[in-house]
């Protein structure tokens, strides 16, 4: 288990990760998103052993990063953003350094390498420079470096960054199968990633913590709105004549043009979370005879949780009163 | 913080980095180039002294080989830590379980090694002499030692240099300054009154490899290398610890 407790770090000046706590349970699989220098990486290499904290501590398995820092680190496998790999060894050898480096002693580390080529599919490349490998192979080299030595618990710092959908979809499987058996914490800035390996979430942003759950609950969670998104033919009709009775409608807290596209001009709007809207606007245009064509209600997804999270002054529009809104 | 163990270069880790290093300059051109070039330099001094001075003797090429060393020990350490900064490295070479002195000890050990092949090389000048005059053993082995002595604390100087920044134009320009500073010492002196002379002859490279070079093994001169060495490693540590970005 991991237990990170009220940390800070301070670089000259700017604070990168102001006074965040979490518990990690064994086995979980934990993405941290956020937007860039949101202080990911900065809570990650504290986990990692990299640097000290400024205030604060971590716990994994019992132990502080401050006290047992050798011994955390045996337990422990990491893969840094950009895999900043030995470029001019070849692939075996390089693993093979890892393993000395981690202290495995033959057999063991002869046959843990090999496990490795095998799960990560190195065996092609086996005698090549790591110089000479495309991204993907590069990443999945990184990834056998940092489970050679079978740890509890994996730190990927943004591993999908820099690689094409095909790379992405191949590192994504070999997470999900780590994450089975081992503690997995991973960042990333890309969204859908959390959905698809991630049994809960933390969301971070100017390094506070501004959300902590599964990716059902956050999405669930979604603050005071949905959306809606309805369509009239645009030919004859004028749309803006539409959106002041609109937004009279009771519930209705922003109405927007969203331009016209194909023949149908958009509008989008946003209601309180509990109401339905969409018989409503539909008995409503029936009643003035406008010619609807589209009428949507869309899903609360991640992506608008981390923006309305992430963008300060977003989340106010957003979530205040319907007064309030922009005119 | 930065203490020095010696038991701990019987570590894997110790020898897992170390291997590494020497891989990283002999699957480059570093040591290739930086190897050929020494060797043409000496045995252009020691052909010199053979066969149009006559002397079977190696007091030339350890003179000179001093001088090289001033350039060609910046030139060897520069990469071992600001490159590992550089290329982003550092980054997962801190978080195995080694400690920051043990990366230190292991890359010096790598820079003292590259040395040490390079002059094995001379050895065929050594074997000349031998055949061809009736040199000084004590000033020929004095002489090796003082190289080799005066290599571990350049290395130590070295890498300090290289855990300043991530700039390897830095770290080789910063460790020739040191290093030459500390060779041109004893040249500077006589212009000093008595006091600051002795105290500044103490700190210069030459006099301490005169010494050596003499065939005199004295307490005082590998105190000198030794201090030189352990001062340069510690604070290479040291540097190494203060991880920023």
């Amino acid at each position: 288990m991991i237990s990170v407790e009220n940390l800070r770090k301070r670089y000259d000046g700017t604070v990168a990760v102001d006074d965040i706590s979490f518990e990690v349970q064994t086995g979980e699989v934990l993405g941290f998103l956020g937007p860039n220098g949101a202080g990911k990486t900065t809570t990650m290499k504290i986990m990692t052993c990299y640097m000290p904290p400024t205030s604060g501590d971590v716990i994994i398995n019992g132990r502080s990063v401050l006290e047992d820092s050798m011994e955390i680190r045996k337990s422990l496998g990491y893969l840094p953003e950009d895999s900043p790999l030995y470029t001019f060894l070849p692939v075996l050898e390089y693993l093979q350094f890892v393993a000395e480096m981690r202290g495995l002693q033959p057999p063991i580390r002869g046959k843990r390498i090999r496990e490795m080529i095998e799960v990560c599919g190195l065996g092609d490349v086996l005698s090549r420079d790591i110089r000479e490998l495309s991204r993907g192979y590069r990443q999945r080299v990184g990834l056998a470096q940092a489970l050679v030595h079978d740890p509890d618990l994996i730190i990927l710092d943004e591993p999908t960054s820099g690689l094409d959908p095909n790379q992405i979809a191949e590192i994504r499987t070999l997470i999900r199968e780590f994450g089975k058996e081992k503690t997995l914490i991973l960042s990333t800035h890309i969204l859908p990633e959390v959905t698809a390996t991630c049994d809960r979430v933390i969301i971070i942003n100017r390094g506070g913590i501004v959300a902590d759950g599964s990716p059902e609950e956050l999405v669930g969670r979604m603050q005071g709105s949905q959306r809606l998104q309805i369509g009239f033919a645009a030919g004859s009709f004028d749309v803006s004549t539409a959106v002041p009775v609109i937004e009279a409608l009771p519930g209705v807290s922003s109405v927007e043009s969203t331009g016209v596209e194909g023949g149908v001009a958009l509008l989008s709007l946003e209601t309180g979370k509990e109401s339905d809207l969409r018989l409503d606007l539909y008995r409503l245009a029936a009643g003035n005879e406008w010619p609807l064509v589209e009428l949507h209600l869309e899903q609360g997804t991640l992506e608008d949780i981390f923006r309305e999270l992430t963008v300060g002054d977003e989340s106010v529009r957003r979530t205040g009163p319907a007064s309030e809104r922009e005119g | 913080m930065s203490t020095l163990n010696l038991t701990a270069i019987a570590n894997s880790n110790i020898t897992a980095l170390y291997k590494k290093e020497l891989k990283a300059y002999f699957n480059s051109p570093i040591a290739y180039v930086v190897m050929s070039v020494f060797l043409l330099m000496a045995g252009w001094f020691f052909a010199n002294d053979l066969f149009l001075g006559g002397k079977a003797s190696l007091r030339t090429f350890f003179e000179v080989g001093r001088l090289i060393f001033v350039f060609f020990i910046p030139a060897i350490t520069m990469r071992l830590l600001a490159e590992e900064r550089q290329s982003g490295s550092l980054q997962l070479l801190v978080t195995y379980p080694i400690s920051d002195m043990e990366i230190v000890i292991a890359k010096w050990l790598a820079g003292v090694t590259l040395l040490a092949a390079t002059l094995l090389f001379t050895s065929i000048y050594w074997f000349t002499i031998f055949l061809l005059g009736n040199p000084d053993e004590g000033a020929v082995i004095g002489g090796y030692l003082g190289l080799m002595l005066m290599g571990s604390a350049g290395c130590a100087l070295g890498l300090f240099a290289s855990s300043l920044s991530r700039n390897q134009i830095v770290a080789f320009v910063f460790a020739f300054a040191v290093l030459f500073t500390l060779f041109i010492l004893d040249s500077v002196i006589v212009f000093l009154p008595a006091g600051i002379a002795g105290v500044l002859e103490y700190l210069s490279l030459g006099y301490h490899l005169d010494n050596l070079s003499r065939g005199v093994l004295d307490s005082r001169d590998l105190l000198y290398f030794l201090s030189l060495t352990v001062l340069g490693l510690a604070f290479a540590a040291d540097r190494l610890a203060d991880r920023k970005e």
